[in-house]
């Protein structure tokens, strides 16, 4: 990593800067912000999975007091979804989702009509009056039964539901040949849960439309406001340049936020034809039957092993439910996204994956924290405990075979990436050291005999992000760069406006890139600001996912600093009177070198070159500098996450004794904030382990659509987090780091459910499908010998 | 989360209550309205007028000598901190702070969702509703107050006013309770108060919640008790006996199925008569 000149606040955990404003109530969400004559909207949804729409009646609605307006299907001219990652080589099919189902509905949730009115309760009431004579067809939820022969049919042109099958580069063959010489072959179906994001905030939007001047502004829950521009731009027909879209203050996003929906888009369209401004937010129960799911795999997956431990090859078969219609960005999760991780963190000399993308009658699944490599760190790290199992083995001993050995600049794994930089075994020992790995198994013995079930799981994990090179994005068929800019602007007194495309919403860089640029400039963090989520006040960016935002946004800033720092010391030269190759700068200030006292402070160079009163020969005026910035690779940070459980046989509760993770992100810019975002990981990840998990009967309705019965994680299901760190640069970034968003959730699932696995091994339990709910473990307990 | 319009006026006295109730068929009494708003946001509940009794008072938990008075619009958070033994354990598992600070006790035996908590320790406590309406003042013991998924035996023009619970010398009781990981409401609880002497049960009363669809006795349970020794084999015996109890009321879901409850009512009866005898 490059020696950054001053380390006085790169590395603090000072706190986030955008926490007053939230936790005292004064931050400004889009549902917040009152425009005066705004009409509200209620979106008439199906109530049943697939039906053809026989009638509609809107003659009830329209006479009730209040309403405005009454659109269906029929009379919407707001244009399609559209579906933005078109994955090559996988006879992908992408079916029209129009934004109004016109003649049938295919998911509970499905939209069918809107209506217009003065306050929200009066939309809600003439809703209400709306009346759908639908003809129920039979629906289809589980991914692998929709791909079956005779499975009811979602999509005309889409045969037996399947959208795409994508198979990655790889030598089947070879593969084959592996796991037909290796000595032991284990294997599994997992079933990997469909997940419901759950934003603290709901999905909102007001739009408002100038007749006059043809602009459209959208102020919009959006995780990525450039590219949702572009996107209802072609939805709405509006030219780009004359669409503003704003991220107020969005309140979480975890994926559900990155694509486009029909519902904002609909807003959008509904201002323009009435000329006045629209309003729409979800309500919960809205929100968990049409804000995309995560996850819904099933999946088929083997690991060949020798009787050495040597991994000879893994190989997987996924049916992926892809909802009833392609998200933004739901065929590339099961597929770029998931594939291309299943060679963890490990040297596996063969690797083969088969994604089959399926149309089921349930909400669209797209990208959920971590998405794609949560479900393929699952099912490396649960194969490699049953492979340990198979051949005798310590589980930790297997994992430390075959871990690829410390790299500092490049490693080639064989399912063709490269990945930056890792030292995994650094980060096992740490952990291992952390739990006291050895005296716990003599612990768990000792208990067992006792009449008490205790369980470790260990993940040894490397995963992708900080999406990514473009040239990379085209090639895999992600319908927008990966890049990211970001300008650098400061007034004349000093003070500093950084301005980035994408889009943060809690994950702190209103303290992190402060702290990169202070570091960069020796401004002081007060005096600089981070603007965000305006397209019309920041550079063009592709937002906030996939822990892109500091590996991507922060390199240009950095850059872009740097630049400036070249021209102060241009300037402060000229001002010293002294050449500039005898300029040093030291955390703000710039002087001859040997003489620190007669300084010139980068406050100083601003000004000067602000007034440009003298400049020198060459220099434009202005303290200001834009950096594009196109990362050469994506960054793989990695970690040993370890849990210890213990299960109460006769209830089936799951209790979480310990939690410890040893993360390496490179360095980090802030501690604290890194630490919130694995805390945040960590607990998200376990909720799927032991809690979360969407339910549909049979029909397709959803049962899990209130909080009432999705459970999410609590505080109360926690020990303290034990966190550990190692450091290991990312050797193409300009100051090494890695993002962090996601580790937690891509660690904590296999590593908790291995744990539980472990806790019940002296019963025979081998698997359970998740969540493990108290439920489900006593079911397994009960089939199992100690039942 | 948006109700339908609703008429809303305030009493100042029981009487003026009933005289709204007898005039209005659509009219729901408000408490504490933590079961009524959120039914009536989703539009699951569409009353026409909402008779708000919060000026009644009714708030008191009072020591009586023979026994406690708990007026009806006592918080559970005021009865967490005033009442003590089963009660105030169940009260203070119930949702969370907020919705402590404001759901009453009469409003949630009135709603008589299954999977409360109160009800299953009232039926161990052997409380007495206390109910007054048109026709007059009446009492009825909570084992026979709960009939069904959110029926009770309260008739459409009465409300709730206090609930009783006699002072048992030399008794305990404790209530052990599985919650759902989401809405934290009753998977299974059950509520246990025992009188023990040498070791032995002289008297015995079991309630439980969440598995069945409404708060019941345990009989069969408390029959195998009755009189026996309070040791392993006999707890097993009884938990075994309050499977078979509640094998006609069973409640359950796709997450979790009946016979997962069935059995966990065993399992929470086994902890609740441990800590009651603790």
């Amino acid at each position: 990593m490059t020696a950054s000149p001053s380390t006085r606040i790169f590395g603090s955990g000072i706190r986030r800067r955008e926490d007053p404003r939230l936790i005292t109530g004064n931050a400004r969400y889009t549902d917040d912000i009152k425009l005066p004559g705004t009409l509200h909207m209620v979106i008439v949804r199906s109530p049943v999975a697939h039906a053809r729409i026989r009638s509609i009646d809107t003659s009830a609605a329209e006479a009730a007091p209040g309403v405005v307006a009454v659109y269906t299907g029929e009379d919407c001219s707001c244009g399609s979804v559209p579906c933005a990652w078109l994955i090559p080589d996988s006879n992908l099919l992408t079916p029209e989702h129009p934004a109004l189902a016109k003649d049938r509905v295919r998911y509970v949730g499905d939209g069918v009509a809107i209506v217009l009115a003065e306050d929200r309760a009066q939309a809600q009431d003439a809703a209400d009056r709306i009346h759908v004579d639908y003809e129920e067809l039979p629906a289809v939820i589980n991914p692998e039964e929709a791909a079956a022969a005779g499975a009811p049919q979602l999509h005309d042109d889409v045969p037996n539901n399947i959208a795409f099958t994508w198979i990655p580069n790889g030598d089947k063959d070879a593969v084959d040949a592996a796991f037909d010489a290796a000595d032991v072959v284990v294997s599994e179906r997992i079933v990997q849960q469909r997940l419901q994001p759950t934003a603290m905030e709901p999905r909102s939007a007001l739009a408002q439309w100038n007749g006059a001047t043809e602009e459209l502004t959208l102020w919009y829950t959006t995780q990525n406001p450039h590219i949702h521009r572009l996107l209802i731009s072609g939805m709405t027909g509006v030219a780009e340049h004359k669409v503003r879209v704003i991220a107020p203050e969005v309140g979480g996003g975890f994926g559900s936020k990155i694509p486009v929906y029909a519902d904002e888009a609909l807003t959008a369209w509904a201002a323009m034809q009435t000329g006045r401004p629209v309003k729409w937010t979800e309500t919960r129960s809205e929100n968990y039957v049409t804000t995309i799911h995560g996850r819904d795999h099933i999946e088929y997956v083997e690991l060949a092993v020798n009787n050495d431990g040597k991994v000879a090859g893994i190989r997987g078969k996924v049916y992926a439910g892809l909802g009833a219609y392609l998200s933004t960005a739901g065929p590339g999760i099961p597929t770029i996204l998931h594939g291309l991780m299943y060679s963890g963190a490990y040297t596996f000399p063969q690797i083969y994956c088969e994604s089959i993308g399926v149309f089921t009658n349930t909400t669209p699944v797209d990208a959920y924290r971590g998405a794609g490599r949560p479900e393929a760190t699952f099912l490396i790290e649960r194969l490699m405990d049953k492979a340990a199992q198979a051949i005798q083995m310590d589980p930790v001993e297997l994992r430390r075979i075959n871990l690829i050995p410390p790299f500092i600049d490049g490693h080639d794994v064989a399912i063709g990436l490269t990945y930056d930089s890792g030292n995994y075994e650094a980060a096992l020992d740490q952990a291992l050291g952390m739990v006291n790995y050895d005296t716990f198994r003599s612990q768990q013995a000792k208990a067992r005999d006792e009449g008490r079930y205790f369980g470790i799981g260990v993940t040894t994990y490397s995963e992708i992000c900080g999406l990514g090179p473009s040239q990379v994005a085209g090639a895999v068929g992600f319908q927008g760069g990966l890049w990211e800019s970001a300008i650098i602007r400061v007034s004349p007194s000093g003070k500093v406006q950084a301005l980035i495309g994408t889009s943060p919403h809690g994950q702190g860089e209103e303290t992190t890139f402060a702290q990169l640029i202070a570091n960069e400039l020796g401004f002081p963090v007060e005096d600089i600001e981070i603007v965000s989520g305006d397209t019309n006040r920041t550079p063009m960016g592709f937002g906030t996912y996939g822990s892109r935002t500091t590996p991507v946004t922060g390199a240009a800033l950095v850059k872009a600093a740097r630049k400036l720092r070249e021209k102060g010391r241009l300037m402060a030269a000229h001002l010293l009177e002294a050449s500039a190759e005898d300029i040093e700068y030291d955390d703000g200030k710039f002087f001859v070198r040997g003489a620190p006292d007669n300084a010139k402070t980068i406050q100083d160079v601003t000004l000067m070159t602000t007034l440009a009163w003298d400049l020198p020969e060459g220099m434009d005026p202005g303290f200001e500098e834009s950096q594009f910035y196109d990362p050469p690779n994506f960054v793989y940070p990695f970690g040993t996450h370890i849990a210890i459980v213990e299960v109460d046989v006769e209830s089936g509760e799951v209790k979480l004794l310990r939690y410890v993770a040893v993360d390496d992100c490179g360095p980090q810019i802030n501690p604290t904030i890194v630490a919130g975002q694995i805390h945040g990981g960590i607990v998200q990840g376990i909720g799927q382990a032991l809690c979360e998990g969407t339910i549909y009967d049979d029909e397709g309705q959803l049962l899990t659509g209130s909080m009432l019965d999705y459970a999410m994680p609590r505080a109360d299901m926690f020990p303290w987090l034990e966190l550990g760190h190692t450091e290991t640069p990312s050797p193409h970034h300009p100051v090494g780091v890695k993002g962090v968003g996601e580790t937690g959730t891509i660690a904590s699932t296999p590593t908790v459910y291995n744990a539980v696995i472990d806790a019940l091994a002296p019963l025979g339990v081998e698997q359970i499908d998740m969540p493990l709910s108290a439920s489900r473990v006593w079911r397994a307990i009960q089939a199992s010998n100690g039942g | 989360m948006w109700p339908k319009s609703f008429d809303y006026i305030r009493v100042n006295s029981v009487e003026e209550a009933i005289t709204q109730l007898n005039k209005h068929e659509d009219a729901k009494l408000l408490a504490g309205g933590h079961s009524l708003l959120p039914a009536m946001k989703l539009r699951l509940a569409e009353p026409a007028l909402l008779v708000d009794i919060a000026p009644l008072g009714l708030t008191q938990v009072s020591d009586r000598g023979h026994g406690w008075s708990i007026g009806a619009m006592a918080t559970h958070a005021h009865i967490a901190a005033n009442a003590n033994g089963a009660l105030a354990q169940a009260a203070a598992g119930i949702g969370d702070q907020q919705v402590r600070n404001f759901g009453t006790i009469g409003g949630n035996i009135a709603h008589a969702d299954p999977a409360s908590d109160p009800p299953a320790v009232l039926v161990a406590l052997g409380a007495k509703i206390y109910i007054r309406g048109s026709g007059g003042e009446r009492n009825v013991a909570a084992e026979d107050f709960f009939i069904d998924l959110f029926t009770t035996d309260l008739l459409s023009d009465e409300i709730i006013t206090s609930i009783y619970i006699p002072r048992k010398e030399g008794h305990t009781n404790a209530y052990a309770k599985m919650a759902h990981p989401a809405s934290r409401y009753a998977l299974v609880g059950v509520a246990v108060d025992i009188c023990t002497q040498e070791g032995h049960c002289r008297e015995v009363r079991i309630g439980v919640t969440g598995a069945t669809t409404h708060a019941v006795r345990a009989s069969g349970a408390e029959a195998v008790l009755q009189g026996a020794e309070i040791n392993d084999g006999n707890i097993a015996q009884a938990c075994e006996a309050i499977q078979a109890d509640i094998a006609d009321q069973l409640l359950g879901d796709a997450a979790y199925p009946e016979d997962y409850r069935q059995a966990m009512a065993g399992v929470f009866l086994g902890r609740a008569i441990r800590a009651a005898t603790a």
